[in-house]
């Protein structure tokens, strides 16, 4: 059973992960409103940045309605008490980005990697430090190694300088199991001073039990969303998390019915592609791929003709991490040419 | 001294590098051959290969590099290590005269891209190499920027995680910020972006590179795809394994950067070019391509230094 007196720390990504649903399209006006409401319905810490981080507005990922910065200091123009986190993903971001965003009142920061390649995270990991933030890493498809390297990857991180560090299914494609595996090995691992968290995406229809597991085995932290608006099918939905540990009795701080009214107020009526398991996310969860792939693979299906159910089902086949956006186009590309028996690559060229 | 006596060179740096660096010179250097192999670590490597291979080396660094008895015969050398190192390294070896080829991020001296620009810094007493991920792509973005104003140029560079050394992991910022200068500087763009992907999937994955340029919506296509087709075999000269992966993809571009305040009104054009580099397999396999195209083209930069020395000492004489 969790420990009902400890308080689950309420980590929401509506204004970061949501950044996929809507092809990093937020207006300055909806974020304020949903920041202002998660305020006030008591959550810890609200994320903002692009969805890929900061500095993730490119032509690989999308490019942004607004600039980092323009978002982090709408949502703290808009909060009373909530702490503003933001994401950073070393080769995307950099030191410099990072200080522009604590400068614009960013004072958590996630700084994430693929799961086997915590080394990379170093010099922000310190830099975070240095200016006094409450620095978090954050272990990227954490599907795709072992409990126990996932560990060693962490145990990275904390010498770094990480307070605190996640389990993130980016794929989606964990069960409770899978779960509780990583949470033991962590405990195993980690300095007992040392948070962790948990990440989940809902291509399985996991994401809030796979959460309430990680609190089972110790977990502090907890990402969710509202209405799940996020990657793929979404994250944990964030009103549908905390009504089931309330129900629990567990110690969350949240108003269960101001979550529920900005999730289907606010949040639901701004979703352009419905945020749920259907056959393209479901096919994300299955295969294991990076939920952020579901929008770039939907367009390269509808430019090539083809499906994006198989562009997903290739990209883990080839064992594709976050980031690698620009082989979604690539695999399109090798589909329609393996279905045209490889002549279509000359006439492509002239079209 | 005739164009076939070798022009002894050093490599300060054993890690996978340099020694993929000596491994070339020794086996394809016509006018450079291997002087002195420099490391800090007797046991690395890299030192353990290059004395198998019966190159002279030096196991103290630059500062061994200075005091041996053959250092008097070196014309030119090749620094492997880090920024920070190669700032103390190129201000020790200026007052010899000798010519610096710096593979590091440390940017002192002009940036150097041979299918691109090596003509223009033949003199230069330091040149950069900048990154693996801008050898492969500035090419492509100055071909691009030979038929239409680039607007705007950006980079992903995929490499496999066994071919990123600890030096490039400890500073990731170094890759991309200067390859996103260098995309400016040397390929022509007006703005640029890189971003560095480690993939760790068994067994290792070829490098890619992907570059998408920001062109006007009315530029000729057909012009832009055979410019990329010949800079694609311009570069192939010096890394055989090059080589474009797909058909160069065009689309219209309706969007704007958040950066800009306002799009033009009638759209403008992506250009998508997919690259693969597959490694000579010198010193790692051949997954390693950002590894080899960062050394062949450190050699044919080399090379082509040597060149411009021997001709402008045959003019002397």
């Amino acid at each position: 059973m969790s420990d009902t007196a400890k308080k689950i720390y309420v980590s929401d990504v509506t204004l970061r992960d949501g950044m996929h649903a809507i092809r990093h399209r937020y207006r300055l006006d909806a974020v304020a409103a949903i920041a202002r409401a998660l305020d006030d319905a008591g959550v810890d810490s609200i994320e903002v940045a692009h969805g890929d981080g900061l500095r993730g507005s490119s032509f690989n990922y999308g490019f942004g309605a607004h600039t980092d910065l323009e978002w982090i200091e709408c949502v703290a123009a808009s909060v009373q008490r909530a702490r503003i986190a933001t994401l950073l993903l070393p080769g995307i971001g950099t030191v410099h980005d990072l200080e522009a965003a604590h400068g614009a009142g960013a004072s958590v920061v996630r700084v994430a990697t693929h799961c086997t390649e915590a080394d990379i995270s170093r010099q922000h990991i310190e830099h975070a430090r240095k200016l006094g933030m409450d620095t978090v890493g954050f272990l990227m498809m954490s599907h795709m190694t072992t409990p126990a390297a996932l560990a060693g990857e962490a145990k990275k991180m904390e010498r770094y300088g990480a307070q605190c560090v996640y389990v993130v299914d980016s794929g989606g494609a964990m069960n409770m199991y899978d779960i509780a595996d990583r949470f033991k090995a962590f405990k195993d691992t980690l300095d007992a001073a040392t948070q962790t968290g948990m990440h989940a995406h809902h291509n399985l229809s996991l994401g809030v039990a796979n959460s309430i597991v990680a609190l089972e085995h110790g977990c502090d932290r907890i990402d969710a969303s509202l209405t799940g608006m996020g990657a793929g099918a979404g994250n944990a939905p964030l009103e549908v998390f905390i009504a089931a540990v309330d129900r629990m009795g567990l110690h969350h701080g949240c108003d269960v019915r101001k979550l529920i009214d900005a999730a289907e107020d606010i949040v639901r009526p701004l979703q352009e592609r419905p945020v749920r398991v259907d056959r393209e996310t479901l096919a994300l969860g299955y295969a294991g791929v990076y939920s952020s792939f579901l929008r770039h693979a939907e367009a390269a299906a509808s430019r090539y003709g083809i499906d994006a159910f198989d562009i997903l089902v290739e990209l883990g086949r080839r064992r594709m991490v976050g980031g690698q956006e620009d082989m979604i186009v690539d695999v399109a590309l090798d589909l329609v040419n393996a279905a045209a028996g490889g002549g279509a690559q000359v006439q492509a060229q002239r079209g | 001294m005739s164009a076939d006596v070798k022009h002894a060179v050093a490599i300060i740096g054993s890690g996978n590098i340099g020694t993929d660096l000596m491994v070339k010179i020794l086996r394809h250097g016509k006018r450079l051959g291997m002087g002195l192999f420099v490391g800090i670590d007797p046991a690395s490597d890299g030192l353990q290969r290059a004395r198998r291979m019966g190159v002279a080396t030096v196991d103290t660094g630059i500062d061994g590099l200075l005091e041996h008895p053959d250092f008097g015969s070196i014309r030119l050398v090749f620094d492997a290590t880090s920024a920070g190192a190669h700032a103390r390294h190129e201000a020790l070896l200026r007052p010899h005269g000798i010519r610096v080829v710096d593979l590091t991020p440390a940017a002192l001296g002009p940036f150097v891209v041979p299918a691109v620009n090596l003509d223009e810094h033949l003199a230069a007493a330091n040149v950069n190499m900048v990154t693996c991920g801008g050898q492969a792509t500035i090419p492509i973005v100055a071909a691009v920027a030979g038929v239409a104003p680039v607007k705007y140029a950006e980079i992903v560079a995929s490499i496999s995680s066994r071919s990123a050394g600890p030096g490039t992991r400890a500073n990731i910022d170094e890759f991309t910020e200067t390859t996103s200068r260098a995309l400016v500087r040397v390929g022509g763009a007006e703005r640029g972006k890189a971003i560095i992907i480690l993939n760790p999937a068994e067994p290792p994955l070829l490098m890619r590179d992907t570059v998408y340029c920001l062109v006007g919506r009315d530029s000729d296509r057909d012009a832009i795809a055979s410019a990329i087709q010949a800079m694609v075999a311009r570069v192939a000269q010096y890394v055989p394994g090059y080589r474009l992966k797909q058909a160069v993809q065009f689309d219209a571009f309706d969007g704007r950067m958040p950066e800009e305040a306002h799009a033009p009104v009638q759209g403008r054009l992506k250009v998508s070019v997919f690259l693969e580099v597959e490694g000579a397999g010198h010193y790692l396999p051949s997954y390693a391509g950002n590894l080899d195209i960062m050394t062949s083209a450190a050699l044919a930069t080399g090379e082509r230094i040597a060149a411009a020395i021997d001709a402008r000492d045959g003019e002397a004489a």
